[in-house]
């Protein structure tokens, strides 16, 4: 089943990024990480299940979830 | 939603924005602008009035036309727009304060006179940018800058005074769901006639940090935890109900819209001659 499952993008536009750990908290799958420079980073992006918590939360808007190339 | 079209609606040259990193305020601008795009305005079609404090920021960072007014007269600046040209969206974005106290006479008065405006209010029950001072919708025994033994007062209930007032559409939800205020500020822009959607949120800086939630995540469990949908609401006792947020939509009616009531009254008076 794992390579059925659709794969997801998670951009993390760092410029915009506060490290608020907002997103890291909704996630249900702890895709997301903070880095040493306090900015949330993708580090388990295969385990993305796209269900875009993390985007909707952002305050700065910064996460993008996008369907990777291979699934299309 | 593809973030390309919600990045269009956005003055990306002042990004990132000042609000404080995981303010709630980010959330509710996302989730409007999703509302936006959703409903395919048009970005010289829609107005997006506001007036002093940290919610006042947001018309600052939606790319459409926007209109920073005075404290707690953003409404009467809406109202003067929407009169003048009855054909363009127009938003509303408040704070509580904004809402309830320097503006409350323009803010019932206009949900009084149901005219097609959206107003979404911020509701942090905190005076945020001033220094954290209480608010009228700061909860009883809450820590703030001008109640430093906790406030005594009880705090107002934006959509019960909304209700009260005659608004159309009333509806409260919290960040912590933010595909619901998305929901509800889609259809709040749908209803022709006074639309309120309160959306709680969290000052984790002025009011979490004394409050026991510090952090915005702390903020977001707290949200969960205590939001109740509205029927379950209606099977729980009052005693049951302090504390908590009832979530959903209060109101949804059809009443005449004062625009086209304000036309009709030109018609018939130029028809008189």
């Amino acid at each position: 089943m794992r390579l059925l499952s659709k794969k997801f993008k998670v951009g993390v536009n760092t410029a915009w990024c506060k490290g608020c750990s907002l997103c890291m908290g909704v996630c249900p799958k702890s895709v997301l990480e903070m880095n040493d420079r306090m900015k949330s980073t993708p580090k388990r992006e295969d385990d993305c299940i796209g269900c875009r918590q993390c985007e909707n939360i952002c305050p700065d808007l910064a996460i993008t979830v996008k369907e990777a190339r291979e699934n299309v | 939603m593809p973030s390309t079209e919600v990045l269009g609606w956005l003055r990306t040259r002042f990004m990132p924005h000042i609000w404080c990193p995981g303010c709630g305020h980010g959330v509710i601008m996302h989730a409007l602008i999703r509302a936006l795009v959703e409903l395919n305005k048009d970005k010289t079609q829609t107005v997006i009035a506001s007036g002093i404090g940290c919610s006042s920021r947001m018309a600052g960072y939606i790319n459409a036309c926007t209109l920073h007014s005075t404290h707690g007269r953003s409404l009467a600046f809406a109202t003067g727009v929407k009169l003048h040209k009855p054909e363009l969206t127009v938003v509303d974005v408040m704070g509580d304060g904004d809402c309830s106290a320097i503006g409350g006479n323009h803010f019932i008065h206009a949900c009084r006179r149901n005219i097609d405006i959206t107003a979404v209010i911020m509701n942090n029950n905190i005076y945020g940018m001033t220094g954290g001072q209480a608010s009228p919708t700061t909860p009883a025994g809450a820590w703030a800058s001008t109640t430093p033994y906790g406030a005594i007062d009880p705090s107002f209930d934006l959509c019960k005074l909304a209700e009260g007032a005659g608004a159309s559409y009333v509806a409260r939800t919290t960040i912590a769901n933010p595909k619901q205020a998305e929901t509800f500020i889609m259809n709040g822009i749908r209803k022709k006639g006074f639309s309120v959607i309160e959306v709680v949120t969290h000052c984790h800086t002025q009011f979490g940090r004394k409050n026991d939630r510090r952090l915005p995540i702390d903020n977001y469990r707290y949200f969960k935890e205590v939001s109740v949908p509205l029927t379950k609401s209606k099977t729980m006792t009052p005693e049951e109900l302090a504390g908590k947020v009832v979530c959903g939509e209060f109101v949804d009616k059809d009443v005449p819209e004062y625009t086209e009531q304000y036309a009709k009254v030109i018609e018939s008076a130029r028809k008189k001659g």
